[in-house]
C-alpha cells in the first residue's frame, strides 16, 4: 500500500451572497485562505486543479493564478456538475500520490445566488412545423411532456423510488429529514441560512416537486473552498505544529455510473455511491461503523435518504428506521450533515466536494467550536454529480 | 384522416400505440434513444422491442415548479413497464398524493398535443391509471 497523502491547509468561505465579490475573488480567498492554514506559499504548489461548473470555459485556474501566483505549474481545470470539487481534490491528490508534485491545490468556486432552477431551462416555443431531430427523434421540447427535468423533480422521484422499494417514505419524513439539517446549521456561522425550521414550516413552504418543499431543495448561493494537499514524505519534515493538523486522507475514490435497467429514464445516483463506498472502505482498511461524522449530498431532502442506505451506514432497506432512530442528528451515533447540509450551508456547486472535506477536517483537527463532534477521529465526505459522477472521502485524524 | 407524428420516434402510433426500444441483441439492455454501441455490453447489434402497454408506477413526483413556459402542475412518473422503465407524465388523474400512490397500476395512453402549420398533430403519450373496478365486469 502506498504512502499516504495529507491535507495540509483547507479553508472555505461564507456561503451566501457576495455581490461585491467575483468567482476570481472568491476563488482567491479560499486558495490564500488554505495556504495559510497549511503554512505554505503559493510557491511551493507543484499543481493546481480548479472547478468552476457556471464558468468552466473561462479557466478558472488560470485566472486565480493571475490573482495569487503566476508560477507556470500545471493547471487542471476540472468538472464533473456537482463532484467538480471533489474532482479537483482527487485530481491534486492523484498528482501527489503519483510522485509529480509534493504540494498541490485544489479550488471549488461558483456564483449561484438567485439562480433558480438550474435545469430544464424556459422551453422554447414549439415550432411551426414538426420536425423529427436529435437522439429520440423529438418533435418538441419534451421536458414537462415526457416526465420533468428538473432537479427537484429528478431526486423526489429518487427518494420516491426506494420508498416503492422499501416502504416507510411519506412527505412527512422527508421533511423530517430536512428539519434535522436545518436545526444543525444554526451552529454554523459559514453557512448561507442558519434558521432553524419546525416541520410545519418545511411542509407548508412552497412545493417546488412533491415531496421537495423549497427548504427541502439545495440552496443556491456563492462560495468557494480550497485544500492544500501534501505527500506523506514531505509532511513528515514539517514543522511539529503542521503534522498535528494535518489531516489524513484514508480513501480517495471517485466513481461514474455503470449501466444498469432504467437509468436511461432516472438517474442511478445509488450504484455509482454503492461502489464509490465500498472501495472508500476497503482503502481505509475500516467500516462504516467507525465513522464519527458523514457529510453527504442533501442536494434535496429526498437524496440524502437514499444515501444512507448507499454509504452502508444501515443495512440494505434500513435507511427510514435509521433516520427513525435519530441516529443521524448530530447528537446522535451517526451524525449525518453537522454543517447544515446543502439544504441550509447552500451548494455552490463547484466548492460543494472541497467544503464538505473542510467541515469534516474542521471537526478531526478539534477546531469545529460549537458544533463540534467531541473526539471525532474519522469522517466521510461524499458527493454526487449528475451525469454521474461520485466523489468518497474518507480523512483520518492525525495520530502526530 | 389527419396525419399525425409522435413527440418521439419511440412511440408507434396506429391502433395500438406503444413505445419501442431498441435492445441490445447480445444483451437485451433496452434504450428509447439512439446508442453508438450499447452502454451495458458495448454490443452494436440492436433489435426493435415492443415495450408492455401497462406497468405500475415505482416513483413519481408532481411538478409545481417548473421552468418558464411548462405549465404546472403535472405529475411526472417512473413506471415499470413488465421490467422495462419507462419515463413518463401520469395523466388523466388528479395530481396530489391521494390519487397518485407508488405501485399503482397504469397504462399507456396517447394524446394530441398541437397541429402544425401542414395541418399534422403531434401526438405525446402518458401513463393513465387503471381502474381496478374496470376488469371486474368482464370477469
Amino acid at each position: 500500500m502506498s504512502d499516504p497523502v495529507w491535507i495540509l491547509g483547507i479553508h472555505m468561505t461564507k456561503f451566501g451572497k457576495h455581490p461585491d465579490l467575483d468567482t476570481v475573488d472568491l476563488a482567491a480567498e479560499a486558495a490564500l485562505g488554505a495556504l495559510a492554514d497549511g503554512g505554505v506559499t503559493m510557491a511551493q504548489m507543484g499543481v493546481l486543479a480548479a472547478g468552476n461548473l457556471m464558468g468552466a470555459a473561462a479557466g478558472i485556474g488560470q485566472q486565480l493564478q493571475k490573482q495569487i501566483g503566476q508560477t507556470g505549474i500545471p493547471v487542471y481545470n476540472v468538472t464533473n456538475a456537482c463532484a467538480t470539487g471533489a474532482t479537483a481534490l482527487r485530481t491534486a491528490i492523484m498528482a501527489v500520490k503519483a510522485g509529480e508534485a509534493d504540494y498541490g491545490l485544489a479550488v471549488g468556486v461558483e456564483k449561484l445566488s438567485g439562480a433558480g432552477l438550474l435545469s430544464g431551462g424556459a422551453r422554447r416555443p414549439d415550432s411551426d412545423t414538426w420536425q423529427p431531430s436529435g437522439r429520440y427523434g423529438s418533435v418538441a421540447p419534451v421536458d414537462g411532456r415526457i416526465g420533468t427535468e428538473i432537479m427537484p423533480g429528478v431526486f423526489a422521484q429518487i427518494g420516491m423510488e426506494y420508498g416503492h422499494k422499501y416502504g416507510g417514505t411519506s412527505f412527512e419524513l422527508f421533511a423530517r429529514i430536512s428539519e434535522k439539517n436545518h436545526a444543525h446549521s444554526v451552529l454554523n456561522p459559514l453557512a448561507a441560512y442558519t434558521k432553524k425550521m419546525s416541520l410545519e414550516q418545511i411542509m407548508g413552504d412552497v412545493m417546488i416537486a412533491y415531496p421537495n418543499t423549497r427548504p427541502m431543495c439545495s440552496a443556491n448561493c456563492d462560495g468557494a473552498a480550497a485544500a492544500v494537499v501534501v505527500s506523506d514524505a514531505v509532511l513528515k519534515t514539517l514543522s511539529l505544529e503542521q503534522q498535528r493538523r494535518a489531516v489524513k486522507v484514508s480513501a480517495s475514490v471517485l466513481t461514474s455510473d455503470p449501466y444498469t435497467e432504467g437509468c436511461q429514464v432516472l438517474p442511478d445516483v445509488n450504484t455509482l455511491t454503492r461502489n464509490a463506498a465500498a472501495t472508500a472502505y476497503e482503502q481505509a482498511g475500516i467500516g462504516p461503523e467507525d465513522l464519527d461524522l458523514v457529510e453527504l449530498h442533501d442536494c434535496f431532502a429526498t437524496a440524502e435518504l437514499v444515501h444512507y442506505d448507499n454509504l452502508g451506514l444501515c443495512e440494505p432497506g434500513g435507511a427510514v428506521d435509521l433516520f427513525n432512530s435519530g441516529a443521524t442528528w448530530r447528537d446522535g451515533a451517526m451524525p449525518v450533515n453537522v454543517s447544515g447540509g446543502l439544504e441550509s450551508k447552500g451548494h455552490p456547486i463547484a466548492a460543494t466536494g472541497i467544503a464538505n472535506i473542510w467541515e469534516v477536517c474542521h471537526h478531526l483537527r478539534g477546531e469545529a467550536g460549537d458544533r463540534q463532534i467531541e473526539g471525532a477521529k474519522v469522517g466521510l465526505a461524499h458527493v454526487i454529480g449528475l451525469g454521474s459522477a461520485c466523489g468518497v472521502h474518507i480523512l483520518e485524524k492525525s495520530a502526530a | 384522416m389527419t396525419n399525425q407524428i409522435p413527440l418521439v420516434d419511440y412511440l408507434v402510433l396506429g391502433d395500438e400505440p406503444h413505445l419501442v426500444a431498441n435492445e441490445c441483441t447480445a444483451c437485451g439492455a433496452r434504450f428509447f434513444d439512439r446508442r453508438n454501441a450499447c452502454a451495458s455490453c458495448s454490443g452494436t447489434e440492436f433489435a426493435k422491442a415492443a415495450i408492455d402497454t401497462t406497468g405500475v408506477v415505482k416513483a413519481f413526483t408532481i411538478v409545481s415548479f417548473a421552468a418558464p413556459g411548462v405549465p404546472v402542475p403535472f405529475v411526472a412518473g417512473f413506471v415499470d413497464c413488465g421490467g422495462t422503465s419507462v419515463r413518463g407524465n401520469i395523466v388523466n388523474v388528479e395530481p396530489d398524493d391521494q390519487h397518485v400512490t407508488l405501485g399503482m397500476p397504469v397504462r399507456l395512453t396517447t394524446s394530441v398535443m398541437g397541429t402544425d402549420e401542414a395541418g399534422t398533430e403531434a401526438v405525446t403519450f402518458g401513463f393513465e391509471p387503471i381502474d381496478p373496478t374496470e376488469g371486474e365486469a368482464a370477469a
